[in-house]
């Protein structure tokens, strides 16, 4: 590697990092909007048409606070935390395939290096509670080691159940196979040539594998930690959690950390799900920045909607419900592609599932709502014959 | 600092409040946590004591009623009304109909508006950040009428010995005729969002539960009573004022936890609105005020009313000594005797739920401290 490679790689990631900084302002700018048009108010108006400089506005504020450090905190572990969790969230996107061609470094293995490096995180959450000496920050470091170790393996089976589908463990062609024959032929062709097995699937995986989308989606929430799983800085029990004693610029950090990962669980599910970057008439980025986004707001949807839940109710969800499930997701996706049967007996198999265990869980989860709703004579979500 | 030895286990103390952002208000909790459950919980009180029942006794009657409406503060016409009630009460003054209707409305609006308060903060308790925002913007209407009517969004000082100050503004009955219609529809757009949301509902349903006999003995009133299923309501128990006109049912739950506190004060409101509904189609025309002027000299002796509160039962018991200022003002405040049944309640609960239940027993720590 000569000086050239490493100056240009330099300057790859500072394009990386300015492109992630401006998607995280663009989120907090869609999630202040959006969130406020679901509240009933107008968000935020003043800074900038729409508000646009609203994000600018905070992250300014945010960099330029006193950087508070406890007098009692551990010092090395403090400062390091807020990087343990910024540089692996950060390093991921190295190997997250935009376009076919948007990509820093396009990895064979990418599947491993993205479920190896999102484990990081936990470390650096714990730590941040661990080091800043506080009792609600070591509370909420132990609930997110808890939670995310509980949530990483309904996760990681999903992708597993992801790369049996698609026979690889490239981000690429796991988009590319979703698409239909001819295509996204330069993808599979250059695969095939490299002598790589792949299978093509022709649809977006979401039509054959509804399971698996419903499963990453609750341990992406889960993951990134939102409602209704923001336990482990649950605001209003344990005031932060881990970012307690954070401010200022290693707040921020945590900050934008956040939101890379959950703009990360959105550009995993458009790969994973919804096919990738391609998409009739719009460019190829277009098209992923457009599946992204709209995973990311229905993220922001669910913050609104939902309260939060109890950390034993968490641990029970993850642990009877989501886990079971996606094994049971891999189970289906081999049988699948050893018998070679033909994709729509993956659709039934996949939705049967769903729907079965689905609706056992609603009316496990809404058998007391029911029996109150009778005892009041309401139907929920509704008003019903009160006077 | 004492070493532990090897195998010995201690609980961790966690302090809560009464810098924490839902201990609602200056709250103190010192819990004594193992793992995530709460073992023990000491409440400390006393952060927001002003002295009020002592600066009563320095101040003339008609300042007094300034001080209540800084108790309560989150239903500030009817704790100026309670007092006020009391002085009438002492001089035998009697209140004008309109002044009585007026009294009414205003009272259970501010029932409504604190009420939907608690709505709000109960569902940022649960974590849900939603419903906040439609409860304070009933509120806020709500505040913006009392605005007009008395000059003051809050601490209005406008319930005056013998009345009120002055009479509503000449569009009152249009200006209630539009707020009733937002109202309503905002108490049902928070019902509707947060009532039987089945995360809610998992949160706090058979959570904090009290049975009927250990609340009657903590001396608990109002929403918190009602919903161990005891249908006591001062307003239907003893009649004051002139509640005996008006048509309404005293919501009741059944099991005594979060869940049924929550809803017995949506359905509260409802009632409310109600009763405001008869009160301005039966409110008079003439005088608001018997008495006029400010020096007051009741005569000598004692007096205890009470009311109810969207809190609870509250009473006061005022002594005078036949001089313009009162003698003794004692004040029994109904969030004081629902929190001290907190250490019940949180006691083998989750850190998540001990946060419920404070919000769920809707305490105002102005009025718990005095």
């Amino acid at each position: 590697m000569n000086l050239l490679d490493i100056l240009l790689l330099i300057i790859a990631l500072l394009i990386l990092f300015t492109a992630l900084s401006v998607v995280v302002i663009s989120m907090i700018w869609i999630e202040r909007k959006f969130l406020g048009r679901l509240q009933r108010r107008l968000g935020p108006t003043r800074t900038g048409p729409f508000g646009l400089i609203q994000p600018i506005a905070d992250a300014i504020k945010l960099v330029l606070k006193e950087d508070l450090i406890p007098s009692w905190a551990d010092r090395a572990i403090f400062w390091v935390a807020p990087l343990l969790v910024l540089i692996p969230s950060f390093m991921i996107w190295v190997t997250i395939p935009a376009t076919k061609d948007l990509v820093l470094h396009n990895l064979d293995l990418g599947l491993f290096v993205i479920v190896a490096l999102l484990v990081v995180s936990i470390l650096g959450l714990l730590l941040a509670g661990w080091g800043s000496a506080n009792k609600y920050g070591a509370l909420g470091g132990l609930r997110s080691a808890a939670q995310l170790v509980s949530y990483e393996v309904p996760l990681v089976m999903v992708v597993v159940s992801v790369a049996i589908l698609a026979e690889s463990l490239d981000l690429r062609v796991i988009a590319a196979s979703q698409v239909p024959m001819g295509v996204a032929e330069d993808v599979l062709n250059e695969v095939g040539e490299a002598g790589k097995s792949f299978n093509h699937i022709g649809v977006p995986l979401i039509l054959i594998f509804p399971l698996g989308m419903v499963l990453f989606l609750i341990a992406g929430l889960a993951e990134v930690g939102r409602i209704p799983f923001d336990i482990y800085f649950a605001e209003s029990e344990i005031v932060g959690g881990p970012f307690v004693e954070y401010s200022g610029a290693h707040f921020s950090v945590f900050f934008l950390a956040e939101y890379i990962n959950t703009f990360l669980v959105g550009a995993l599910a458009a790969l994973f799900f919804l096919g990738g970057w391609y998409g009739p008439f719009l460019p190829e980025w277009m098209w992923f920045l457009i599946k992204t986004y709209a995973v990311v707001v229905v993220i922001f949807w669910i913050r609104g909607t939902f309260p939060r839940l109890r950390v034993d109710q968490l641990m029970a969800f993850g642990w009877k419900a989501m886990i079971p499930l996606s094994f049971v997701g891999v189970v289906i996706c081999a049988v699948y592609r050893f018998y070679d049967w033909p994709a729509w007996t993956m659709t039934v198999m996949s939705l049967a599932v769903l729907g079965v265990v689905g609706y056992w869980l609603y009316r496990r989860f809404t058998q007391p709502v029911q029996r109150l709703a009778k005892l009041y004579g309401r139907q929920p979500g509704r008003v019903g014959n009160v006077s | 600092m004492t070493m532990l030895n090897e195998g010995q286990q201690v609980d961790l103390l966690m302090n809560m409040g009464p810098q924490h952002p839902s201990t609602h208000g200056v709250f103190r909790m010192l819990l004594r946590v193992d793992g995530e459950v709460v073992v023990d919980a000491e409440p400390h009180i006393g952060y927001l004591h002003r002295g009020s029942e002592k600066l009563a006794e320095g101040e003339q009657y008609h300042q007094v009623v300034t001080l209540f409406d800084r108790m309560d503060y989150i239903s500030n016409f009817n704790n100026e009304w309670i007092f006020c009630r009391a002085v009438e009460k002492l001089m035998g003054a009697e209140v004008p109909e309109r002044a009585e209707y007026i009294r009414v409305i205003l009272g259970e609006l501010n029932r409504v508006a604190s009420h939907l308060l608690f709505l709000g903060t109960f569902g940022l308790d649960a974590g849900a950040m939603t419903p906040v925002m439609f409860a304070f913007r009933g509120r806020e209407r709500i505040q913006a009428l009392f605005e007009g009517v008395s000059g003051a969004r809050m601490m209005h000082n406008y319930v005056h010995v013998g009345g009120v100050k002055e009479d509503v503004p000449k569009n009152f009955k249009e200006m209630m005729a539009d707020l009733l219609k937002e109202i309503r529809a905002d108490v049902e757009e928070c019902d509707r969002l947060l009532s039987f949301n089945e995360v809610f509902v998992a949160r706090s349903k058979d959570i904090g539960a009290i049975d009927l006999e250990t609340a009657i003995d903590f001396g608990w009133t109002g929403p918190c009573l009602r919903a161990c299923g005891m249908e006591y309501d001062v307003r239907r128990a003893e009649p004051y004022s002139i509640y005996d006109r008006f048509e309404f049912d005293v919501p009741v739950g059944r099991d005594g936890d979060c869940w049924d506190r929550y809803f017995v004060r949506v359905l509260e409101m409802y009632e409310s609105l109600r009763i405001i509904e008869q009160a301005l189609e039966g409110m008079p025309a003439g005088e608001v005020n018997s008495v006029g002027g400010r020096l007051l000299r009741p005569p000598k002796g004692d007096v205890y009313v009470r009311a109810e509160n969207p809190r609870g039962e509250i009473g006061v018991y005022l002594v005078s000594d036949g001089t313009d200022k009162p003698y003794r003002v004692k004040v029994r405040p109904p969030s004081f005797c629902n929190l001290s049944a907190l250490r019940l309640l949180v006691q083998d609960s989750y850190i998540a739920d001990a946060v419920v239940i404070l919000g769920s027993l809707d305490i105002v720590l102005g009025e718990v401290d005095r």
